[in-house]
């Protein structure tokens, strides 16, 4: 096991480094002069190149690449140009807000997601299997950013019960684990559990489904096994695939944010990515990718370890 | 028994074998949900197509004094916009666009994906891990981030938008046609072929295309649903599309001051996205299992 996950860890090196290259050329692929945003429409000829020379955008690229890489190992991701505070200070605080939305959203994402999984395949091609699978097809079907919409549109502009955008009350943005912010957190929570619910529910109907027409099961019924001890072992050869997928989602709910996010007003990565995005901010544009981008990597590592803990099979692969 | 065999034998040639395609067809036809899916995608694809001879309102036409009509207003069935232009008219017109960039980076990623993939899976070797580890450093972006990391830089714009999502795609058909490609390669009608010898672009042309298209197809169909969404996402942010063009999810951006006033009539263009992303997922479902002669 200590093998295998060294092993995984050293395939995420390479791994690393080139997603640090995407986000490195991500501000060199725009159009123009990255300085742009910097620059004053009327600036001379001599102060741009002073700028290009104090940025070092007259190196030649792997040099600035290797610069870069080299201050962003050590925490250094540059300054946000909107507001002059440090990139990563930026970003770790806004991430706290993306975390708690996606663990929310996958509290209930999952929890329905396994629960319609499980029905619909034990009761395959029954009224209740086609109830979870339209369910779980509409789930995975919806522009989420549009059900945000008709999420506030019924429980807020209607019915008056939630609020409609923001974090908390009075617009601050420190989060509390009261019913005052929780109000908040909702519908954006289960605007975002659609997607992952359909998703889980689809991986676990197919795997149930799969299981369940397996031989041995048959045999450990034949053995006498209660229905709850064969269902044990449905959910054991279940769960390292769902456990895979459910890692993926996550991972999906934390980077992908930023549309639920712009719905919502909600103060995480994704509405900071947005503000970079149309402010032209480019240092905060590319630090938030390459910390959210990490973020995945991390987890997709961890998936791959626990996933290969449960099951050793993976292990020889 | 003589006799028997014989008539056996003049009965076979009456029930002639269905090839493989046509197998797949007739079941697909058989399919009602697949069906309803392919006929309402088509309606909506006709009415896009042919919106100026459907007699409907300008949709680029505006008025300061029926801003936002109701939904069932007389002369606006659907209502009208906070520029007071009408929604029907703009919900079919704007199908156009929705539907070009929602459609298209899928055709390209289909294109080059396929090529990536064959080539991969067919050459192997060095060439194989330089194509599938540059397709694994795509992978580690979650899709949404990565259209809107490279939109985002881009800038706002139709080319713009289209680009990133064909970027974001290719990468997952390439994986898809890449191990498609490697469990049909090793066939033995692909060995005799390479022995009567074919050259590897003839082999990969002629023998494996065919075989190995079916399922990178239905993945690819699957994937408009995706990209409907993230297209008309990308324009609900404005990194896409820029008004006053009619086009969902702009469409969607531009309503959303409006859900205090008229909240049903904001809520129109996703339900469009919605239906055009809802049928090509069964439709893929649809067309996966009657593939899947087998069950």
């Amino acid at each position: 096991m200590l093998v295998y996950t060294l092993r995984r860890i050293v395939y995420v090196i390479p791994i690393v480094i080139s997603v640090a290259l995407v986000c490195f050329l991500l501000v060199h692929i725009t159009p123009g002069d990255p300085l742009v945003a910097v620059l004053p429409a009327d600036a001379s000829q001599e102060l741009a190149a002073q700028m290009r020379t104090a940025y070092g955008f007259d190196r030649p690229l792997p040099v600035q690449f290797g610069l870069w890489l080299w201050r962003a190992i050590h925490g250094d991701l540059g300054s946000s140009i909107a507001t002059g505070r440090p990139v990563l200070t930026e970003v770790l605080r806004a991430v706290g807000n993306t975390v708690t939305l996606a663990v929310a959203a996958a509290l209930i994402g999952f929890t329905l997601g396994l629960l319609f999984g499980l029905i619909a395949g034990y009761f395959r091609d029954t009224w209740v299997d086609k109830v979870a699978t339209s369910f779980a097809i509409a789930g995975v079907s919806v522009p989420h950013y549009w059900l945000g919409m008709v999420m506030v549109i019924i429980f807020s502009v209607q019915l008056n019960w939630l609020p409609a955008v923001g974090a908390g009350p009075g617009g601050s943005g420190a989060w509390g684990w009261d019913w005052e912010h929780m109000k908040y957190l909702i519908l954006p929570a289960i605007t975002t559990s659609v997607i992952p619910m359909g998703i889980v529910t689809r991986t676990v109907r197919a795997l149930t489904g799969d299981i369940l027409s397996q031989d041995f099961v048959e045999a450990l019924r034949a053995k006498g096994l209660r229905e709850w001890e064969v269902f044990k072992h449905v959910v054991k050869n279940a769960a390292p695939t769902a456990l895979a997928v459910m890692g993926l989602q996550l991972g999906y709910m934390l980077g992908g944010s930023i549309l639920i996010e712009t719905v919502f007003s909600w103060p995480g990565s994704g509405l900071l990515l947005n503000s970079a995005i149309f402010q032209r901010d480019l240092p905060l544009l590319q630090g938030t990718i390459l910390v959210l981008a990490l973020f995945f990597v991390t987890l997709n590592l961890l998936v791959d370890i626990a996933q290969a803990a449960i099951d050793p099979r993976i292990k020889r692969g | 028994m003589a006799v028997m065999s014989d008539t056996a034998l003049q009965a076979a040639p009456i029930t002639k074998a269905r090839g493989y395609w046509a197998t797949v067809g007739r079941r697909i036809v058989r399919d009602k949900v697949s069906m309803v899916c392919a006929f309402v995608l088509v309606l909506i694809f006709l009415s896009a197509l042919l919106a100026p001879w459907l007699g409907l309102a300008d949709p680029y036409q505006g008025s300061m004094i029926r801003r936002l009509r109701h939904i069932g207003t007389p002369n606006y069935p659907l209502g009208t916009d906070e520029l007071g232009r009408d929604m029907l008219a703009r919900l079919i017109y704007g199908g156009r666009l929705s539907l070009i960039i929602g459609i298209l980076p899928v055709i390209l990623a289909f294109v080059i994906g396929t090529s990536l993939g064959l080539v991969a899976g067919y050459v192997g070797g060095r060439l194989n891990t330089a194509i599938m580890r540059t397709v694994d450093v795509f992978y580690a972006f979650p899709s949404v981030l990565l259209a809107i990391a490279i939109s985002g830089a881009l800038g706002a714009g139709i080319v713009n938008s289209i680009v990133s999502l064909t970027i974001v795609f290719v990468p997952q058909i390439t994986r898809v046609a890449e191990s498609v490609t490697t469990g049909v390669r090793n066939m033995d009608f692909v060995e005799a072929a390479r022995a009567s010898g074919a050259g590897p672009f003839t082999i990969m042309r002629v023998h494996m295309l065919g075989n190995v298209l079916g399922p990178i197809f239905v993945y690819a169909t699957g994937l408009i649903s995706v990209s409907m969404i993230l297209a008309a996402g990308l324009s609900f942010l404005g990194l896409g599309t820029k008004p006053p063009e009619p086009e969902w999810g702009l469409m969607l951006n531009t309503l959303r001051t409006a859900i205090y006033i008229n909240p049903w009539v904001a809520a129109l263009p996703g339900v469009m996205i919605f239906a055009v992303s809802i049928c090509f997922n069964l439709l893929s479902d649809g067309m996966r299992s009657a593939m899947d002669i087998r069950n």
